[in-house]
């Protein structure tokens, strides 16, 4: 409980000291200065997802079964409504009233309705929540986004995503009023959603952490970029303009 | 200052003016709404081809129809292939755009299976540096909306899209990232690169 308490206080020293790359170290905006330990823990995670979810290798398209396909749901769902109370708890801390009220709502409705969460009752009625997390708190905070960081089974992060997820293991009320197993059905539920996902997607995530010439590379990009995106952050080189670029700058005033 | 000093000065500037009036002069003339009618035409196709069901290879067939109609096949393939595609022969640079059009339709087309019993909204449009941005979102069966953005200028001749964004992963970048990864993997053979872009994706 007291280590609970001072996490969030060690986080944000921790993400002080986030790495940041000097003047013109990233015009592309990939900072990685521990490229060589990164490419080593990818490499495990590719073996990991080989061995574990077969990935690389030939698969046949997954058949429809409307009852494993509803059973997944169901768990996801779960672990969603498991996890909102923490999204609640970030936004209050990032001063997003309207989202903590909006997932709050979410809760309430789908952990009564929506039975404890298993059905997202509140979607069906027009109120989709945003998810969080502690990461995006030290974003809003001003903490900068610190090297790019792979870390063992959870894959791609970055020094500032690492610490949030440190924090989280604690931001969820959920874990200190509920008792032991029911505390532990929220992880239980994010794991087997998340094994769904990957079966889901087998191709998406085969292409890229398989197929492709350099999946460290391509997995880094997506990565960042995607997060970037989530948290409204601008990306340096991301607005591309190739005629400027192959043809020349054409003077365009607006 | 010596006579052909100045010869040289005047000649540089005769020779800025000259220049000058060759640029092409940017015909802006792409609107919001015109960028708007080719993703709504676009998406219109997209949507017709996930609702049709078909095998994934008459997707791949029909991606590809798309690609080549909508975007601005060439741009891309040049800027996918980056600093490179300057010591490129014209020869290379062809076959290099025709194998590179082959893998997209490949890459993107086999996802068209996620994208069953789902659907593609336009939402709106906006104008970035040089060019628009119709936003998009595409819903899913079983997954929360996400956004996709297309990149619509006319600086080819035509309205093209010449990028898309998906939660933010941009295609040029990934695409150029995954080109100069196989480019060095093949020690930077051009031709070996074709060959192997022709059964990748």
């Amino acid at each position: 409980m007291k280590l609970s308490k001072i996490t969030p206080f060690l986080a944000v020293i921790v993400t002080a000291g986030c790495s940041t790359p000097g003047p013109g170290d990233a015009p592309d905006g990939i900072h990685d200065p521990y490229e060589a330990s990164n490419r080593r823990v990818h490499a495990f995670n590719q073996t990991v997802d080989r061995r574990v979810f077969g990935g690389g290798g030939e698969r046949a398209a997954p058949r429809p079964n409307r009852f494993r396909e509803g059973v997944t749901e169901n768990i996801s769902n779960f672990s969603d409504n498991f996890a909102t109370p923490g999204y609640v708890v970030n936004q209050v801390l990032q001063g997003d009233l309207g989202g903590a009220t909006v997932n709050t709502l979410r809760f309430a409705v789908n952990s009564t309705l929506g039975f404890a969460g298993l059905a997202d009752v509140a979607a069906d009625l027009g109120v989709t929540g945003s998810k969080t997390d502690f990461g995006e708190t030290l974003h809003v905070w001003g903490a900068p986004e610190g090297a790019y960081h792979v870390l063992p089974i959870l894959g791609p992060s970055t020094e500032r995503d690492t610490a949030g997820s440190v924090v989280d293991l604690f931001t969820n009320p959920l874990g200190y009023v509920l008792d032991p197993p029911e505390k532990y059905s929220g992880t239980a539920a994010k794991l087997v959603s998340r094994a769904a996902k990957r079966r889901q997607y087998g191709d998406t995530v085969d292409s890229v952490l398989h197929d492709s010439a350099d999946s460290y590379a391509q997995t880094r990009l997506i990565y960042l970029q995607n997060r970037r995106f989530e948290l409204g952050q601008d990306v340096p080189g991301d607005n591309v303009d190739p005629y400027e670029e192959l043809y020349g700058s054409a003077d365009v005033s607006e | 200052m010596s006579q052909s000093e100045r010869m040289t000065r005047r000649n540089l500037l005769a020779g800025i003016g000259a220049g000058a009036a060759l640029l092409p002069i940017p015909a802006f003339s792409l609107t919001n709404a015109g960028a708007k009618k080719l993703v709504d035409s676009l998406v219109a196709d997209i949507n017709r081809v996930i609702a049709s069901g078909k095998s994934e290879a008459a997707m791949i067939r029909e991606f590809e129809r798309i690609f080549a109609r909508y975007a601005d096949v060439p741009t891309i393939a040049r800027y996918a292939l980056g600093v490179d595609a300057r010591r490129a022969s014209a020869a290379q640079i062809n076959a290099f755009t025709a194998a590179f059009k082959g893998y997209i339709s490949r890459k993107y087309g086999k996802r068209f299976r996620e994208f069953i019993g789902g659907k593609i909204v336009v939402e709106r449009v906006f104008v970035e540096k040089t060019y628009h941005v119709v936003r998009s979102t595409a819903y899913l069966r079983g997954e929360s909306p996400f956004i996709i953005d297309f990149m619509v200028s006319d600086r080819s001749g035509r309205d093209l899209f010449f990028n898309t964004k998906i939660e933010g992963v941009n295609m040029l970048l990934t695409e150029r990232t995954e080109i100069g990864a196989m480019l060095d993997r093949r020690r930077g053979d051009i031709d070996a690169l074709i060959a192997d872009l022709r059964r990748a994706g």
